[in-house]
């Protein structure tokens, strides 16, 4: 089954389940974690930070500029930062490992 | 007329009276002021912002929009642009810069809403039409940091001058951070850059201009992150700043830091005016979409009701029925009587079009 792990800023971890092709933003949301996603995914209010686990990191497609960019503007961005909005949910991320960043 | 009116006031230090205070300039806030506009009803619009527009002008001005009826494709400035052009004949006054503050019923019903720009309004109706909050700066979270705010620590440079032989420090990779640094160099003791990577997203021009100045030993430009203050009261000393990878340490001696790191978007003094919130979002119903005081509406993206979709248009409608109830708040003795804009010489007059 399509699945994800996320860690909460309480240090919990969830397994949610995935939708192919749904933003990992919008897997978040839909469960009721606090992600932010203020711009509706347009990849400009950095408020969906999360730190991806450094094993998956490399398997994920990789930062635009934009999304870069967008990063500039958060305090904590670290080399395991993405936005969530920005990676999309397929098949071969089943099992993904991620913790929420501070608001 | 009207803006003299207000200047006037202002001026005077005296409350601005109005019809209706609109909390937000963004599309929504806008469109309000076009169906009270048809009703006559005369509306101040407060935004934290320094331009008109909300995210759609602050966050995506150039993306394309899809889902505005009848326009096939329109960029969100577009929209802003067009909001604007169809409100003109409403005259609205905008006060920006400003985050609104306080809010008190007064004894005649009205209510008085003050600004952190020290301007006072009073009207009979609010409209909360704040989307996702005001923008505010993001302030890096660092201890101590609010001890050094507004004497040491600025997120925006007002008077140029007061960086004038110090130790400025810079921090963030976009125009502001850039343009501040091209700008400080030549009147600052010393000036450091501080942004967590070797990219950056302002105007190429000005990267190249900062790192011919990295270069040749005018600037320091430090790769990582400010991770600890130094300071005695509210006066800053110095900055401790880490790469990214925390291998590397410098000590950054300073007696005024600029973080640049955009703006966020919070509810802010709102979440205390006693409104019934549910995730931060302001409940309404939607009939009126009133909030659980009488008088003060929301619109838009801050409000929620069961099926509500955080759509542009599903704020355009929300503002059309709000200010059928406006009015009858504002014009308790005027009959309304609901008319179309093809048809009505009335509404044409109003809009300056009629024959």
């Amino acid at each position: 089954m399509a699945h994800i792990y996320v860690t909460d800023h309480h240090g919990t971890e969830h397994r949610l389940d995935a939708v192919e092709g749904w933003r990992v933003m919008e897997i978040i949301r839909e469960h009721g974690l606090p992600v932010g996603g203020g711009c509706g995914g347009a990849c400009e209010c950095a408020t969906c930070h999360v730190y991806v686990d450094a094993d998956w990191l490399p398997r994920l497609y990789p930062r635009h500029d934009e999304e870069e960019g967008a990063l500039d503007r958060l305090y904590d961005a670290a080399e395991t930062s993405r936005l969530s909005c920005q990676i999309l949910y397929s098949a071969d991320l089943a099992g993904l490992r991620l913790r929420l960043a501070p608001a | 007329m009207t803006d003299e009116n207000d200047k006037n006031a202002a001026a005077a230090g005296s409350d601005i009276e109005t019809d209706v205070v609109i909390v937000g300039a963004g599309p929504v806030g806008l469109f309000a002021v076009f169906q009270c506009g048809l009703l006559n009803l005369r509306c101040q619009l407060i935004d934290n912002l320094d331009k008109i527009g909300g995210q759609c002008a602050e966050l995506y001005p150039e993306k394309p929009i899809y889902d505005i009826p009848s326009r096939v494709v329109i960029t969100a400035q577009e929209l802003v642009d067009d909001l604007m052009a169809q409100i003109k004949p409403f005259h609205p006054v905008f006060h920006l810069s400003q985050q609104c503050e306080t809010l008190e019923q007064l004894e005649d019903g009205r209510f008085r809403v003050t600004t952190t720009a020290g301007k006072a309004f009073k009207a009979p109706v609010v409209v909360i039409a704040a989307g996702s909050g005001a923008f505010v700066p993001r302030r890096p979270p660092l201890a101590g940091i609010e001890n050094y705010e507004g004497t040491s620590v600025f997120y925006a440079v007002r008077k140029r001058e007061t960086f004038r032989d110090k130790r400025v420090l810079i921090v963030g990779g976009g125009d502001s951070a850039l343009d501040w640094t091209l700008d400080l160099v030549p009147i600052a003791k010393r000036l450091t850059l501080v942004h967590r990577r070797d990219q950056f997203r302002g105007a190429p021009d000005s990267v190249e201009k900062m790192h011919a100045l990295a270069e040749k030993g005018a600037i320091d430009f430090l790769l990582g992150q400010v991770t600890e203050l130094r300071g005695t009261d509210d006066r800053l000393t110095g900055a401790t700043v880490k790469s990214i990878a925390g291998d590397e340490v410098h000590e950054v001696d300073c007696d005024f830091m600029l973080p640049f790191f955009g703006l966020k978007m919070e509810l802010g003094p709102i979440a205390s005016w006693g409104l019934n919130l549910e995730k931060n979002l302001i409940t309404v119903d939607t009939e009126k979409f009133e909030t659980s005081t009488p008088g003060i509406f929301a619109i838009g993206d801050i409000n929620t009701y069961p099926g509500k979709l955080k759509l542009i248009l599903s704020g355009f409608h929300e503002a059309a029925l709000m200010a059928q109830a406006a009015f009858k708040l504002a014009r308790p003795d005027e009959k309304l009587v609901f008319r179309y804009t093809t048809s009505s010489t009335e509404l044409q007059r109003r809009l300056g079009v009629a024959a």
